[in-house]
């Protein structure tokens, strides 16, 4: 997938967790908490759908790594490719 | 025959419109079941049936707003011949039942708020506006006009749009039909208003050694695959429930000057909703749910509140509230109890600190535990002990 493709997984997934904010512009670069007050229970709800969609196993340890949409797609990229 | 009629969802409630009806006549209908949906000023609230039995008779149409107490439907039990159909629909202006509005159940009636937005997709029946989900209840809640609001470059109004357009005065809050976090603020006010003027609080708070807990949970999540992780919000909200069946004087309903305890702990989940609402819906029997079951009902639970798609049994029957603040949030919490509840239990973050451990300073995670008892029923010294019961219970997590 390119870059982009996993950036639209990723909106999509938090889309369908929160679907209050449907149509919301995403940015890449700041966190899902500060931009769209995502807490636990939407962050777990976003890694179990990422991990659904992707297959990727992705464990509570490397959760900081997946904060913001952009780190999200490049912690993707990762795995998805390992 | 069973009269279904409009329950009262709070004390401020005194009418509701029928939006839509889940069941038709000729359906068999078990209690639990959901048979229509209503909405009221604090929300769409999916409306459980208490009884077993077919519906007969449908009394109400879609489309119309009723007084609580009004009947909507007709319930034949098992065994029962069919009644009449009526020869014309009911006329428009019913006139409020004879015998004060209560639920067929009896349950005492907490003014719960409630939120108050109806799900909408995005373009959806509001003119040429493309507003999203979120910003539609970001200036409701903050008495923006959206049709003074400069949409973005793509033509949508989002919440960067409505963060733009600045906070008008506060009493200029547009009312539009429908959405209305600012409907939620009120209902808010109302029954906080209500629990302040009524209950004389008091507060006792303790702070919890929680690094057991979160240690056995990272373990638990490690190797758990992800769709089965625990968020620390079940552990903690088993461990109180099983604290509370402790302390009966926490658990259960103030009544006209009686205390009456509960049997189950039907916990009162304290949810944030984007934007600014604050409901606490009722997860039911948490003292004999096993702790994937307490994960699984907040899984299901809170994504309801906040998308306005509660059950009328959820506002109704709690019987204690848990109020989690969360991560990053305050070190402790006050919180004021929900009437007719008499408890209510808050936690604040689960921080590093400083600790002594068997005469050592160390490092360990700690969270104080609060609760707010209503002085008529409890007092501090038990409520105390209840802080004490929890934190022998928290220390041993596995045993949730």
């Amino acid at each position: 997938m390119t870059d982009e493709q996993l950036m639209d997984l990723v909106t999509g997934t938090l889309f369908s967790v929160a679907p209050d904010l449907e149509g919301e512009t995403v940015d890449p670069d700041q966190t899902f908490r500060a931009q769209f007050e995502i807490d636990s229970m939407d962050f777990l709800n976003l890694v179990i759908g990422l991990s659904r969609k992707t297959g990727i196993e992705i464990p509570e340890k490397d959760y900081p790594k997946l904060q913001t949409p952009r780190a999200a797609v490049a912690y993707l990229r990762e795995k998805g490719t390992a | 025959m069973i009269e279904f009629r409009m329950p009262s969802l709070g004390a401020d409630m005194d009418a509701g419109t029928l939006v839509e009806w889940y069941k038709q006549p000729g359906d068999q209908l078990a209690r639990g079941d959901i048979i229509a949906l209503v909405e009221t000023q604090k929300g769409a609230i999916e409306i459980e049936v208490f009884d077993t039995g077919t519906l007969d008779r449908i009394d109400v149409e879609p489309g119309r707003k009723v007084p609580v107490g009004t009947v909507l439907a007709q319930i034949r039990g098992p065994g029962e011949a069919a009644g009449p159909a009526p020869a014309v629909a009911p006329p428009p202006a019913a006139a409020p039942p004879a015998e004060p509005a209560e639920k067929p159940e009896a349950a005492p009636v907490p003014p719960m708020p409630v939120p108050a937005v109806s799900p909408r997709r995005l373009g959806a029946a509001e003119g040429r506006l493309r507003v999203t989900p979120a910003a539609r209840q970001r200036a409701a809640g903050s008495g923006i006009d959206l049709s003074a609001v400069e949409p973005g470059a793509d033509g949508v109004i989002g919440l960067r749009e409505i963060e733009a357009a600045g906070t008008p005065a506060p009493q200029a809050a547009a009312r539009r039909p429908g959405l209305d976090l600012g409907e939620m603020r009120k209902a808010i006010a109302a029954a906080m208003s209500r629990s302040h003027r009524e209950i004389p609080h008091y507060w006792v708070g303790r702070t919890i050694d929680v690094t057991a807990l979160f240690d056995w949970l990272a373990a638990e999540n490690a190797r758990r695959p992800v769709a089965s992780r625990l968020l620390y919000a079940a552990p903690l909200a088993r461990a109180v429930a099983l604290a509370l069946k402790t302390a009966p004087e926490l658990n259960g309903h103030l009544v006209e000057g009686d205390f009456v305890p509960a049997e189950a702990v039907h916990l009162g989940i304290a949810t944030a909703l984007r934007g600014g609402g604050l409901v606490a819906p009722a997860l039911h029997d948490v003292d004999s749910l096993d702790l994937d079951g307490v994960m699984a009902g907040i899984s299901d639970m809170v994504p309801r509140a906040r998308a306005g798609r509660l059950r009328s049994s959820e506002l109704t029957d709690a019987t204690a509230t848990l109020s989690n603040l969360g991560e990053d949030t305050s070190d402790m919490i006050m919180p004021l109890i929900y009437p007719p509840q008499v408890a209510i239990v808050g936690c604040g973050a689960a921080v590093a600190r400083p600790w002594i451990v068997e005469g050592q300073v160390g490092p360990r995670r700690v969270m104080v535990v609060t609760v707010a008892g209503d002085h008529r029923v409890s007092d501090g010294r038990l409520a105390s002990r209840f802080l004490s019961q929890l934190d022998d219970i928290l220390q041993k997590p596995e045993a949730l």
